[in-house]
């Protein structure tokens, strides 16, 4: 059996199955030399413009860039980096429309030139052999180098394979019809083609080296063999011309006879293959140390005046390219980006020219049409006989549009190259290659979901397993601590002793204030002895409880009845004096009437009226107040709706009306302490402590800010009672509150301020919820 | 005596299969439910709760038993249709009180909003939150599975939930919706 290379040296090669032969249409642009462009006016260069990962952004709006500075800068293996084409400014950094079938936006770079085109320093090699193999990957890494074949594989990684490469394939098939880009390229660039390709068999040291042309560009081939006569280890093979020729697997078929296996890629098998256009980028790189920034872009189709290869800057718009070849502007412009066979339609022509685009269609409509002539499939066959990678497209086409995703797998779908050769031969003119994409897409984004589902249940049980974990060290530190505090006081030790004692005296404690309790409801009950002011704190607080128990029976019986008559009633026969009275009968209406900016003032003149307070008084007070909340409450949640519509003015008032209520009473507070300093009887004195924190408990939020300045505990009960009740009357309209203290936070910006927001934010919250239940 | 033979060999026969049968069922048990762990990998692992159960695989457990199979919410008319064939049931359409709109979301904090409360890492059935008490709290878009648990509990409500945006990664071919504006 005779070798590869014997093979190829007779000129007998391979076949790939399937293939087509579509109308050639080189013509219209093989004949003219590449012609270089005027700079746009501007330049849109995406950061990512190749598979894998955008780099990182190096340059800000309003820099100055010169031509080949680099823009992003590499992190991963799998990114490269995007350069300035010319000299200019960054004028913008902001999502544009890419080079992609979607007509999504990215990121990209906006560059106004400077029209002057100055290049940044640059360190020109002449010996590419003194570089060592890293010195030269990362040449290549930095200058940007994707495949420009189509696919835009990053060139270093390929170029950095570790493998024994027994052939380096250099497409130059340009198997795609009105694709002549390569084909000008080589012809006036074969020798740093050739230095490309030398650079890369330094790399790889591959035993062969074989560049692929079709026979249907004579020229170039001629050129090639040239500039490859003296060359032993660059054989130039010239293969007849068949679509889909120049597609990666097709062409190691045809030059070496291995079929590449599904889910293998070359290299694995000692087989590294790049693009003619890569080659002399990296040459262009390596040796004259020039990023990728430019490219060979074939500009063709009826609809041009003047059809012709154009050097474009990357990020140079469709639409510059046009207009420099003359574009007839029809009532339904259509445009391609890539060839007819594999491109895909442009959204609008403000898309950029990025490293893989190798050809701007503009075809006329007598051309390609864009109708869809669609019909049902008719079993020919004729799409199996065509497909290079010897699929079954009918039989996928059912499955795609059934969307049988496990049948589609089975049948290999992710074989297809797309190629578009079924398409072509369909005499149903069935856009299968469409059908495949949509499921290849779709199966795609299915398998993400289901990885992210696993990884959702692993964090899931993880998570679990972990709750389950410190729910047990709880415990056990519980028991642990339980077990400590009993063994401490049966030891016998004074410390033990003491603790014991602390309990039992507790203990009685708790006894003690039963029994009194017990007195007191008698006293109450009795009610014609002139009963102390601690006697009588103890009483109203009793009354209150009932009073409470009766407001909300009488709420569940009708909510119609006020409620505050009442508990006014039920306070009667306790009344300390006429002024408590008074102030309650104003907190109710009050109360009643929340939404009046007139509060202030009413609730002054009930603090004047108790301004020469016995203690008794105050604590009536605290509960008439607290008892106006309650009903203010109620009659909020009535309100709501209504109350929702005021405006944010009065409330303005009502909260400055309560800062001014907390100070007065905070004044009142202290008069309080210096009486309670008189009263002998400290027991007492504790009895109406809690009296009084039991009013405020009704008040659920925390008073932290306002207690911080307040020198004791009766202060800042006070202030918390004063500061429910302006939220009660704030709460229906607290979004408005809201914003009027974001607006004072913005003034102030100071920390107590924005806790207070938050704090206002989460109440006005609550009381949402509470009301929509 | 050619009954007693009979009834011997018989016996003898059944002592052997019972002993077969005996051995097989201790040597091939089958730990667990074998079909929790099929529809669990039917589920889509959001972990949401909104079948009423804490979870994905509570919810299989339940299916396993009996519940409902048309309240997963987030899973829609897919999931139900794959339950319905792994089950061996009619397909339901969704609990209307489950109908929702299971456009893929992530979480979002409003980070200049929130107040370090923590409660909404506690709610978070997959740790998609990181921050810590009176720190700001950030979700991880790649871990968030836009089960929704984290909104509710938080008291300022800074946290939103955002629909997916379509990149070129995750990007459908919808070949009618490709957004085709006159050229001029």
């Amino acid at each position: 059996m005779e070798s590869v290379i014997e093979r190829i040296t007779r000129g007998h090669f391979w076949k790939f199955h399937g293939g087509i032969h579509p109308p050639e249409q080189k013509q219209l642009t093989n004949n003219k030399p590449i012609r270089q462009i005027p700079i746009p006016a501007e330049l849109v260069i995406p950061l990512q413009q190749h598979i894998g990962h955008a780099g990182e952004l190096l340059v800000k709006v309003g820099d100055k860039v010169l031509k080949g500075q680099p823009l992003t800068q590499h992190t991963t293996a799998m990114s490269v980096p995007i350069h300035a084409p010319t000299s200019g400014t960054i004028t913008d950094i902001k999502n544009a429309v890419i080079a992609h079938p979607s007509g999504l936006s990215d990121r990209c770079v906006i560059l106004a030139p400077d029209g002057e085109d100055t290049w940044r320093e640059r360190q020109v090699c002449n010996d590419v052999n003194m570089l060592s193999h890293d010195d030269l990957i990362s040449r290549i890494a930095s200058a940007g180098i994707a495949g420009m074949g189509g696919a835009g594989f990053p060139a270093h990684i390929k170029a950095s394979s570790q493998k024994k490469i027994n052939y380096l394939i250099i497409n130059a098939a340009e198997c795609e019809p009105y694709i002549t880009a390569d084909d000008l390229l080589i012809r006036e660039n074969s020798p740093t083609i050739i230095q490309g390709i030398d650079i890369l068999a330094k790399l790889l040291k591959p035993t062969q080296i074989l560049i692929g042309i079709e026979d249907n560009k004579p020229e170039a081939a001629k050129v090639l063999m040239q500039a490859c006569e003296n060359r032993t280890d660059i054989k130039v093979c010239v293969l007849p011309t068949k679509y889909p020729t120049g597609g990666e697997k097709q062409l190691i078929q045809v030059l070496t006879g291995q079929e590449v296996p599904s889910g293998v890629i070359p290299v694995n098998m000692g087989i590294v293959m790049q693009n003619v256009a890569t080659c002399f980028a990296i040459a262009e790189a390596v040796i004259h140390d020039i990023p990728l920034i430019r490219r060979v872009v074939t500009v063709s189709g009826q609809a041009l005046e003047k059809p012709q290869n154009v050097w474009a800057l990357l990020g140079t718009p469709v639409k510059h390219l046009l207009d420099c070849c003359d574009f007839k502007r029809s009532s339904k412009p259509h445009l391609i980006m890539g060839g007819p066979m594999m491109g895909y339609s442009l959204p609008t022509d403000a898309v950029p020219v990025v490293k893989t685009t190798n050809c701007i269609l503009a075809p006329s409509d007598k051309e390609i049409s864009q109708e869809n002539k669609e019909v049902e499939c008719i079993r020919c066959g004729q799409c199996a006989e065509a497909c290079p990678a010897q699929l079954l497209p009918q039989e996928l086409q059912w499955s795609a549009k059934a969307k049988d995703h496990d049948q589609l797998q089975k049948l290999n779908l992710f074989d297809c190259i797309e190629c578009g050769a079924c398409a072509y031969v369909c005499p149903s003119q069935i856009p299968l290659v469409h059908y495949y994409r949509v499921a290849k897409a779709e199966i795609r984004q299915k398998h993400l979901l289901e990885v992210k589902a696993e990884h959702a249940k692993a964090r899931f049980e993880a998570r679990k397993v972990r709750l389950e974990k410190e729910k047990l060290a709880r415990e056990e530190k519980h028991r642990k601590a339980a077990e400590a505090r009993r063994a401490r006081m049966n030891a016998g030790t004074p410390e033990g002793e003491n603790a014991k004692s602390a309990v039992a005296a507790a203990l009685a404690r708790v006894k003690a204030k039963k029994a009194q309790s017990g007195i007191a409801d008698v006293e109450t009950s009795a009610e014609s002895a002139p009963i102390s002011p601690v006697a009588a704190a103890v009483a109203r607080a009793k009354a209150k409880k009932l009073a409470a128990k009766k407001k909300a029976e009488q709420a569940l019986l009708s909510t119609d009845t006020p409620s505050s008559e009442a508990s006014l009633e039920q306070k009667a026969p306790l009344n300390a004096n006429n002024a408590t009275l008074e102030s309650k009968e104003n907190q109710a209406s009050i109360a009643n009437v929340s939404d009046k900016p007139s509060d202030a003032t009413i609730s002054k003149d009930g603090d004047e009226a108790i301004s020469k307070p016995t203690k008794s008084a105050q604590v009536a007070k605290a509960v008439a107040r607290a008892k106006a909340k309650k009903r203010a409450k109620e009659m909020q949640s009535e309100k709501a709706p209504e109350n929702a519509n005021k405006s944010a003015e009065s409330k303005v008032t009502d909260s400055n009306a309560t800062l001014t209520e907390t100070a007065t009473e905070t004044e009142k507070a202290s008069k309080t302490i210096r009486e309670e300093k008189v009263i002998p009887n400290a027991s007492s004195a504790n009895k109406n402590n809690e009296t009084k924190v039991s009013v405020s408990s009704e008040t659920p939020d925390d008073t932290n800010d306002t207690a911080v300045t307040e020198p004791s505990k009766q202060d800042r009960i006070k202030a918390a009672i004063a500061k429910a009740k302006a939220k009660q009357q704030s709460k229906p309209k607290a979004d408005l509150v809201v914003d009027d203290l974001k607006a004072s936070a913005n003034n102030d910006d100071s920390k107590e301020k924005r806790i207070a927001l938050a704090i206002e934010k989460a109440k006005a919250k609550k009381q949402q919820r509470t009301e929509s239940t | 005596m050619s009954t007693l033979i009979a009834i011997l060999v018989l016996g003898l026969i059944a002592t052997c299969f019972g002993a077969l049968l005996g051995y097989a069922s201790i040597k091939f048990k089958v730990e667990g439910d074998p079909l929790v762990e099929e529809l669990d990998a039917l589920l889509p692992q959001t972990q949401c709760g909104q079948c009423g159960y804490p979870g994905c695989k509570p919810y299989a457990e339940a299916v396993a038993n009996g519940e409902a199979i048309n309240k997963c919410a987030p899973g829609g008319e897919d999931t139900i249709k794959k339950i319905a064939d792994l089950m061996g049931v009619e397909v339901q359409p969704l609990d209307e009180s489950h109908v929702a709109d299971n456009t893929p979301k992530v979480a979002f904090i409003i980070e200049e909003d929130c107040i370090g409360c923590t409660k909404c890492i506690q709610a978070c059935p997959v740790d998609a939150i990181i921050g810590a008490s009176k720190q700001m709290h950030t979700v991880i878009i790649d871990e968030c599975t836009g089960c929704d648990l984290c909104v509710a509990p938080c008291p300022v409500d800074c946290i939103k939930m955002i629909p997916i945006t379509t990149t070129t990664s995750n990007w459908q071919w919808d070949l009618d919706n490709i957004p085709v504006v006159q050229i001029d």
